[in-house]
């Protein structure tokens, strides 16, 4: 099974986030990347599949800053090959992000397409479906565990978690994309000696893509545009009462007692 | 170095009395009654090969063949500092275990040794234990066999962040706007200075080291030292990631220090911890960062550079600490790199002070259990002992009537005060930084004193 996990760089939240001078965008001068942790679970939950099951994990990123060493841990974890693009900083939204992975998977076989189910700067979770409609493949989101084999050839169970608790439990034929919440156990951690040993021997393949025209083979950008970036209002904070006292008071004051 | 003994156990099993075992038998010997058990050392012996492949594996591991080299004479269970909190350890344990066919690489006893050299110190043997755990968690680490998680966490925390907090490396200096004196921060203001200060991750994180941090800068300016710091440059010394069992992690922090150190013109690094200040003596030397050999530089804890000037300092400490205080010596200043009197020279130049030691010092100190990875599996090692190490500690100090228990490690303010928490003892035993008590001695300069 050809395994194609989809991986990008996000906004590190450890870091104090800032809006610069034009009000629609983070500042980039302090910004650090870091890997979507979603995505994290996707390589992992793939490893897992490959471990299980065989095949070939194939890793895709945009290039980012330190994408380089995200695509060599990935190859310390297990994966056999990693491609990186470039050209493409400029894609517009999902839309556009989506066009360059449909574009660079196109060209390579694939069987079972993994990616996050959001990001840190994609809480809509649009990447999967978009991509998979380009592809005109099924997809499923929120996927907590794939098998293989049990339904047959050309098939994959998954675990798709809805909200309270519920769990449904679909069969999907191939090739198709699934947006990973969660894999069956935490990232793998990779030992940086490990690490640096396959940064010495392995290569990161490297992809011209598109850049700005996918987006508008995807039908004309993203469709929408940032009108403007704040940082969330505070509240007024909380009142920190020192007894049940001053409880009841709040509570007559308020008339609920 | 002892030569190697065989693994090949034979073990005498005293054959019961009715099957033959020979008793009270009337010997007469040219002429001497030499009558009695005297035959017991020819009663039958059983010989019983044990399955030597987990002590086998264990001992083909580069760094930890001298746990094969036990020969079980004890001497280092007493000294082991979990041991005594109740984790059935020690070297002797350990090499019985794995030679009746424990797996090291699938049980507690892999993570338990804080690599405090306590047994070391007594074993006749050359058995090292601060040799064979890093090799042997190196290897664990690097096969992904049940490393616990809480290290795993600290390990990407460093590798993406540079400390094991995870905490944003531009807040590295936010500690430094309340000091209430000015601190040279090297990447901005270039230019030499007498001594590069690393400050490390627990003085420029923790709230509690980030108060020791602000009065080590406040003594420096008052004797006028010459100091700049690393800022935001500066990465976890890597000390304790080595020993947890993640080299690869070491050297990559230890490159980037030293790189850093290669930028600036110095006469001497002073170091906050007794990591990094093992670290950077002992174990950066051999760090090669992309040249052919590795760089020496001239290291000293800041209890060493301040005793230096205590003649200078003295006079500088106008207030009175009268309290009673004995004080803990960290393992890798202490047992590892021989500073005793250093520390000891600076409670004893504080005015008012009761100095008291406590039962278990110097070279015999008591480990507070944070070293080897120790720090990040408090909750791992509850699972295994009677106590935590530091829990252990505690009572001791308060047992010798101690009202302050001075520490001059940054893991140690933190872990101690826990423990004073969870054995009762609040209010009964306050820690302090070394560095605190100087401060607190001292006339109060500049803004944001306390
Ligand atoms: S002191 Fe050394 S030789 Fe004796 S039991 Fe301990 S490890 Fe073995
Ligand atoms: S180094 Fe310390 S903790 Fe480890 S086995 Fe020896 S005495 Fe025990």
């Amino acid at each position: 099974m050809k395994i194609v996990v989809l991986m990008k760089r996000v906004p590190d939240l450890v870091e104090d986030l800032e809006v610069d001078g034009s009000g629609k965008a983070l500042a980039t001068e302090h910004l650090k990347l870091t890997v979507n942790e979603f995505d994290d679970h996707a390589l992992e939950e793939g490893l897992l599949l490959k471990e299980t099951s065989g095949g070939e994990l194939t890793v895709v990123a945009l290039d980012a800053a330190d994408v380089d060493k995200m695509l060599f841990t990935a190859l310390a974890k297990g994966a056999d090959r990693v491609l990186k693009i470039t050209g493409a900083a400029n894609v517009e939204g999902n839309t556009g992000l989506a066009a360059v992975f449909e574009e660079v998977l196109s060209a390579q076989e694939h069987d079972l397409i993994l990616t996050g189910v959001q990001a840190a700067d994609d809480r809509d979770g649009q990447l999967g479906p978009i991509v998979a409609a380009l592809l005109d493949v099924p997809c499923v989101e929120v996927v907590t565990q794939v098998e293989v084999g049990e339904p047959g050839e050309g098939m994959v169970t998954v675990h798709k978690e809805y909200s309270g608790g519920v769990v449904a439990e679909l069969e999907i034929s191939l090739p198709a994309v699934l947006g990973i919440q969660a894999a069956r156990q935490s990232p793998r951690y990779a030992p940086v000696s490990k690490v640096r040993q396959i940064q010495q021997s392995a290569t990161i393949e490297t992809l011209a893509g598109a850049g700005e025209s996918s987006g508008a083979a995807a039908g004309g950008g993203s469709g929408f545009s940032v009108v403007e970036m704040t940082a969330p209002e505070t509240g007024a904070g909380a009142q920190m009462l020192a007894g049940v006292d001053e409880l009841m008071a709040v509570l007559e004051a308020k008339g609920v007692v | 170095m002892p030569e190697r003994s065989t693994y090949k156990t034979t073990t005498a099993r005293r054959a019961p009395r009715d099957e033959g075992f020979v008793q009270d038998e009337q010997v007469i010997l040219e002429g001497v009654d030499i009558s009695g058990q005297w035959n017991k050392m020819y009663e039958p012996r059983e010989i019983v090969d044990y399955d030597l492949t987990h002590l086998e594996e264990l001992t083909a591991i580069p760094g930890a063949e001298s746990m094969g080299w036990c020969y079980q004479c004890a001497q280092c269970i007493p000294a082991c500092p979990v041991d005594t909190a109740g984790g059935d350890y020690g070297p002797r344990k350990i090499f019985r275990r794995l030679q009746t066919g424990m797996d090291l690489f699938d049980h507690q006893d892999m993570w338990l040794c804080t690599s405090c050299q306590n047994c070391v110190r007594v074993c006749p043997k050359e058995v090292d234990m601060v040799e064979i755990m890093p090799a042997a968690r190196a290897q664990a680490v690097l096969d992904g066999r049940n490393v616990p998680g809480e290290l795993l966490e600290m390990f990407q925390n460093v590798a993406e962040y540079g400390n094991p907090m995870g905490e944003s490396a531009r807040r590295r200096t936010r500690w430094t706007r309340k000091a209430g004196v000015d601190i040279r921060l090297l990447p901005k203001n270039p230019g030499p200075v007498d001594v590069l200060w690393f400050v490390g991750d627990y003085y420029a994180f923790h709230n509690r080291g980030v108060d020791a941090a602000q009065a080590m800068a406040r003594v420096f300016s008052r004797l006028g030292v010459d100091f700049g710091i690393l800022g935001v440059d500066e990465r976890t010394d890597g000390d304790s990631q080595r020993l947890a069992g993640e080299p690869g992690l070491f050297e990559e922090v230890a490159e980037h220090n030293l790189e850093q150190f290669g930028k600036y013109e110095f006469g001497k690094i002073v170091v906050s911890g007794p990591h990094a200040y093992n670290a950077i003596k002992n174990e950066y030397p051999r760090v090669s960062h992309g040249k052919t050999g590795g760089d020496t530089y001239p290291v000293e804890h800041y209890t060493q550079f301040l005793a230096q000037q205590v003649d200078a300092l003295a006079p500088l400490l106008s207030g009175s600490f009268a309290r009673k205080v004995t004080f803990h010596d960290p393992c890798y200043l202490g047992r590892h790199n021989g500073e005793y009197d250093a520390p000891r020279r600076l409670l004893e130049a504080v005015p008012g002070i009761e100095f008291v030691e406590m039962y278990r010092c110097k070279a015999q100190g008591y480990c507070c259990g944070g070293g080897g990875g120790g720090m990040w599996l408090d909750g791992f090692a509850a699972e295994h002992q009677m106590e935590r190490l530091s829990e252990n500690r505690v009572k001791e100090a308060v047992e010798v009537g101690a009202e302050v228990l001075a520490v001059c490690c940054p893991y140690e303010v933190s872990r101690f005060e826990d423990a004073v928490k969870s054995t009762d003892n609040d209010g009964k035993l306050e820690v302090l930084d070394i560095i605190e008590i100087l401060d607190a001695c001292m006339e109060p300069i500049g803004e944001g004193v306390a």
